[in-house]
């Protein structure tokens, strides 16, 4: 399979991390550092097709999406919406603070 | 009571009992509950089985009279939302989740009186080819328990060609019912973009994916998919059928042009593959078709852009997954940590790579050269098809490169796996339908016949499935499970 | 009427972005009630909550008032239009990515005018639509302040109420002409019916963009973003802050910083707010699961014909009908008020006198009982009645403000009636007057030889004591004219 040469540092992984709130440990970042080379080094072979012109495709069917009419219906309890919640207050879900 | 034989039973076989009384609909759920307990074990099929309830539901059928389908047992892969039973996506970050509502194919599924017997094994969030990335340990292939069943709906595939299952649904987001069919030598359809609501399915890369019948026959696939296409108010991409899934009869297929793209097979297809592939045309011939050069230039770029496209969308719908309302979570004494130790947790090294892939090809200043770029090559796709279709009535290719893989053999060389489906992802691109069957052994093992055509041409595929089916022979049986020795 | 902000060699540069709640029966993406004020976490669906498979389908409705908005506000709206992800982490947004529009919003580049003295236009770049975020309730913080380190419990009632985020250009040049274009966005948006767009409720949000530059430069400064400014006197007193603000760090060699800053109205200072995200990377691509909307030239010209009088159309009519600036202006923007007025001037026929009524006793009287218009007994034809008799000079204004009173008491009585009940004709005929006159003169020397002496101001003081003679029916206009008519001879 042809390939590109792509180069990711650490920071580079790191910061893609970040941005999708996926914790990882050095070694999980030195492993994706290699597979993510490898794959976008793939991935990267159709960046140089001369296709500019090309208008992209979002989605495959060609017709305008159906609409919902305006009428309000009832959702779930709160009690059903508080069943899965890991960490559930008396009317709501808890998250931790902020922080900096 | 007597055990009913369910090895080799389709579901079309199995209404007709009902109907005519020569078994009730708990007994044949009681037949299959015995075999998963008997052999499940092994192959590690199902995730979720609860005889209770199953049996309850089939009692219910039999109370209603079984028409119709009605009564019928199914097995749903375990993406599929269903009401009050745990639906995990594959995933340790939905360990324990209970929806709130059915998907909507599930619940077409109940219309129909058909009778869940349990939730299926699965690629985690159905992002792979071979189910080993199963949070809950991967399921093996009963055709050689020492390979893989494919995936991502190798569940569903394992559970119907083990006879664990009549038949079962799976999703196909870039393969993921055509290629463990395929493996395990079923029926399975990828079925035209926007005809099967995706309501309730747990989103992957919802551009590409449908839900899509996995059976032991063609008729099977027809019927199954009369039961879950149609239009829905919950999916507003889900526009349904043009025209009614009509039960096919297999014949001769006198006049028929199939499309052969002969540079695409030039390598990485197996010698056993090809020489499958090569008969399977031969047959066509011999039954009247008459066999086109076409070309689809953009097809080998497919596997470049769908691994732009998926994973970003992917990356996107996995971002819900962040400890707040349900599924895992992971304390920590901010919120930033609670997230980043909930979802390092929660995901695998699989679905962290893809949401790695994602995330970096719609990043700042990579967006264009990597997403806008892939939606081109898109574009050209479905424009080679468009064209091809237009001087044939349908294409032919081999389902995946090769046979059912040994376990682990790919574990360590993701693009080798994604590879496997280089066949079958140009097609969730383009959003067309493709059948596959079963096309003969290969060295003790099946492969697949993937018959692609233009949208809403789902009849016309399971005409040509059915001639196929009929001219190949092929026994869906392992051997093993033949003669009733299991 | 107003001038720009212009200091020290500096001028302002203000762009406001809008976002207002769109009054549908349901929710943007799902089918829960779209309202205000419930028990936390009791209107929600798995669409709300974001649950694994749940998926979104746009509300009809939305997208039509979301148009009509558009329409009104003079935007071009595209032939199609489409939802993007715009992507980010935070527990107000369950699916961590909000359903907004990117590159093709549903109303395109507009112009918006406020008319009127001292007027101005402002573009408009786009208004698109998109969901609301959930409500966190941060333990132990203040108001709302992302502050404390106890936590916080999210409350997702509000999620996927529809939103449409209006944004100008920075066409805005003082704090007092953001806050008269913001009035008369606000009064447009309401005219239409597309939303309450009350601030205090949250169905009217502005944040506003704030920049200087040296007079006479086409550069655009480095912008800061003020959030949080929920009234129209915090927008204008926040926006003058910060204008300050900046002018304090350039005159002192400083360099002005792109930041968020939050607006506190009990301190009026501005603090920097920490970003939802730190590079600000949204990723956004086309929501999958939603298709193009398409709109069709037929329907938008049946839409835009389907539109009640703007107000700033009103205001032009109005001014052109001989009312002041600001009694146009203050009729503009409620279209409530406007409608009575239209209903009263057309029975009556004078626009002037009815507008004095309608922004005078009528308005007072709807203030004290708290009604609408539409609500007040007191119907435009009653009204129009009493307003008859004072232009024909059957009662005089004293009299006429008794009777009003009587309207609003007795739903069953006419004007016309309690002038005849209460005996409250006016007293016109020059011998009644003549009466009248002669007995205060006579009672009164001492006024009448002063007013003679040159003090033209003791002729108050005898037409008082006239219209006191004559219980307060006396047609002023008549009595002096009688009067001085008297005294100079």
């Amino acid at each position: 399979m042809s390939a590109e040469r792509i180069e990711l540092g650490p920071d580079e992984v790191r910061h893609v991390a970040t941005l999708a709130r996926i914790g990882l440990d050095d070694a999980e970042v030195e492993r994706l550092v290699g597979e993510l080379e490898t794959i976008l080094g793939h991935v990267a072979t159709i960046s140089a097709l001369p296709i500019a012109d090309v208008p992209p495709t979002a989605h495959s069917l060609d017709v305008a999406g159906a609409l919902r009419e305006d009428v309000a219906k009832p959702g779930v309890t709160r009690e059903q919406a508080l069943t899965n919640a890991p960490d559930p207050s008396v009317d709501g879900f808890r998250v931790p603070p902020i922080g900096s | 009571m007597a055990a009913v034989d369910v090895i080799g039973l389709t579901a079309e076989r199995a209404a007709a009992m009902l109907r005519a009384g020569e078994c009730s609909s708990e007994e044949l759920a009681g037949a299959y509950l015995e075999r998963i307990e008997a052999f499940d074990p092994a192959l590690h099929a199902y995730l979720h089985v609860d005889p209770e309830h199953t049996l309850a539901a089939a009692r219910a059928q039999d109370q209603s009279g079984n028409v119709g389908l009605a009564g019928v047992p199914i097995a749903y892969k375990d993406l599929l939302s269903t009401k009050g039973v745990p639906t995990t996506a594959g995933s340790k970050i939905l360990e324990g989740f209970i929806p709130l509502e059915d998907a909507d194919v599930v619940a077409r599924g109940n219309a129909a009186g058909l009778v869940s017997l349990g939730k299926t094994n699965l690629d985690e969030f159905a992002m792979g080819s071979s189910t080993e990335h199963s949070a809950y340990g991967p399921t093996r292939n009963p055709w050689d328990q020492t390979r893989v069943p494919g995936g991502s709906s190798g569940g569903s595939a394992a559970v119907v060609a083990a006879g664990l299952a009549p038949w079962s649904l799976g999703t196909d987001t870039g393969g993921s019912i055509r290629q463990p069919a395929a493996f395990c030598g079923l029926v399975g359809l990828m079925p035209t973009y926007g005809t099967v609501s995706r309501f309730g399915v747990v989103a992957f890369a919802c551009s590409l994916e449908q839900v899509g019948p996995m059976t032991l026959t063609v008729r099977d696939c027809a019927l199954l998919q009369q039961v879950i296409a149609g239009g829905s108010e919950r999916d507003a991409t889900c526009v349904g059928l043009r025209e009614p899934i009509v039960l096919p009869e297999p014949g001769r297929l006198d006049g028929v042009r199939f499309g052969v793209p002969w540079a695409e097979l030039e390598d990485g297809v197996d010698p056993g593959i090809r020489e499958r592939f090569d008969s399977s045309l031969k047959l066509a011939t011999e039954l009247g078709a008459e066999l086109v050069d076409v070309e689809l230039p953009y097809a080998r770029h497919g596997l470049a852009a769908y691994y732009v496209i998926a994973p970003a969308e992917a990356s996107a719908n996995l971002s819900r997954f962040d400890g707040v309302r349900y599924g895992l979570r992971v304390d920590g004494p901010d919120l930033r940590s609670m997230y980043e130790a909930t979802r390092s947790a929660g995901f695998g090294p699989e679905v962290k790579r893809r949401i790695m892939i994602g995330t970096y090809a719609l990043s700042a200043g990579y967006h264009d050269a990597y997403y806008v770029q892939a939606q081109r090559v898109r574009t050209l796709i479905r424009r080679d098809f468009d064209a091809a279709f237009l001087g044939v009535d349908a294409i032919l290719l081999p389902t995946a490169p090769t046979t059912a893989f040994p376990m682990g053999a790919r574990m360590d060389d993701p693009l080798a796996m994604y590879a496997n489906d280089i066949f079958t992802l140009p097609v969730n691109l383009a959003g067309i339908p493709a059948l596959s069957i079963p096309n003969g052994l290969v060295e003790g093992l099946p492969s697949g016949l993937q018959i692609i055509g233009n949208a809403h041409t789902e009849n016309t595929l399971l005409r040509f499935g059915a001639a196929f089916e009929q001219a190949i022979g092929f026994d869906p049986v392992p051997p093993a499970l033949r003669g009733g020795a299991a | 009427m107003s001038s720009p902000w212009q200091k020290d060699g500096y001028e302002a540069v203000i762009g406001l972005e809008i976002h207002v709640q769109l009054a549908t029966n349901s929710k943007m993406f799902c089918s829960c009630a779209n309202q205000f004020g419930d028990e936390p976490n009791t209107n929600v669906c798995m669409v709300c909550l974001a649950h694994p498979g749940a998926m979104p389908v746009a509300n009809a409705e939305a997208i039509r008032q979301a148009t009509r908005v558009g329409v009104a506000l003079g935007c071009r709206i595209p032939e199609t239009s489409e939802f993007s992800r715009k992507q980010y982490f935070y527990p107000d947004s369950p699916k961590a990515y909000q359903i907004s529009q990117y590159d093709q919003p549903m109303c395109a580049e507009g112009l918006f005018r406020v008319p009127g003295e001292g007027g101005f236009d402002v573009r408009l770049t786009r208004a698109h639509l998109e969901e609301d975020a959930a409500k966190m309730i941060h333990a132990g913080g203040e108001g709302g302040r992302i502050s404390g380190s106890a936590g916080s419990i999210v409350d997702f009632n509000r999620v996927g109420t529809p939103l449409l985020e209006i944004v100008s250009e920075p066409d805005i040049r003082s704090p007092e002409d953001a806050r008269r274009f913001l009035t008369l966005l606000r009064a447009t948006v309401v005219a239409i019916g597309a939303s309450d767009c009350d601030m205090e409720k949250g169905s009217l949000r502005a944040d506003a963009n704030v920049s200087i530059r040296p007079i006479g430069s086409t550069e655009y400064g480095t912008k800061t973003e003020l959030k949080n400014m929920n009234s129209f006197r915090f927008l204008e007193r926040g926006i003058e802050a910060e204008l300050e603000r900046q002018l304090e760090v350039v005159l002192g060699g400083g360099t002005i910083e792109q930041e968020t800053l939050h607006f506190d109205p009990v301190a009026g200072t501005l603090s920097s707010l920490r970003s939802k995200e730190q590079a600000h990377d949204y990723r956004y691509f086309p929501e999958p699961d939603l298709l193009p909307v398409h709109q069709t030239e037929a329907g938008l010209v049946e839409l835009g014909s389907d539109l009640p009088e703007l107000p700033a159309v009103r205001f032009d009519r109005l001014v052109a009908a001989g009312l002041t600036e600001p009694t146009a202006l203050a009729l503009a923007v409620d279209a409530d008020l406007a409608g009575y007025l239209d209903a009263v001037a057309t029975a009556t026929g004078d626009v002037k006198t009815s507008a004095n009524w309608t922004m005078g006793e009528f308005s007072a009287h709807l203030n004290g009982a708290g009604l609408s218009a539409d609500q007040s007994p007191v119907t435009p034809e009653r009204l129009a009645a009493l307003i008859a008799l004072v232009v024909d000079g059957t009662i005089n204004q004293t009299a006429a403000k008794e009777v009003f009173g009587v309207l609003v008491e007795d739903p069953q009585a006419t004007a016309a009636s309690v002038v005849a009940d209460r005996n409250l004709a006016q007293v016109g005929g020059d011998d009644a007057l003549g009466e009248i006159i002669d007995a205060v003169l006579a009672a009164h020397p001492e006024e009448v030889e002063a007013f003679k002496g040159g003090r033209e101001q003791v002729i108050g003081f005898l037409v008082g004591q006239c219209m006191k003679q004559s219980g307060g029916r006396a047609d002023a206009k008549a009595l002096q004219g009688l009067l001085r008519a008297r005294l100079n001879v």
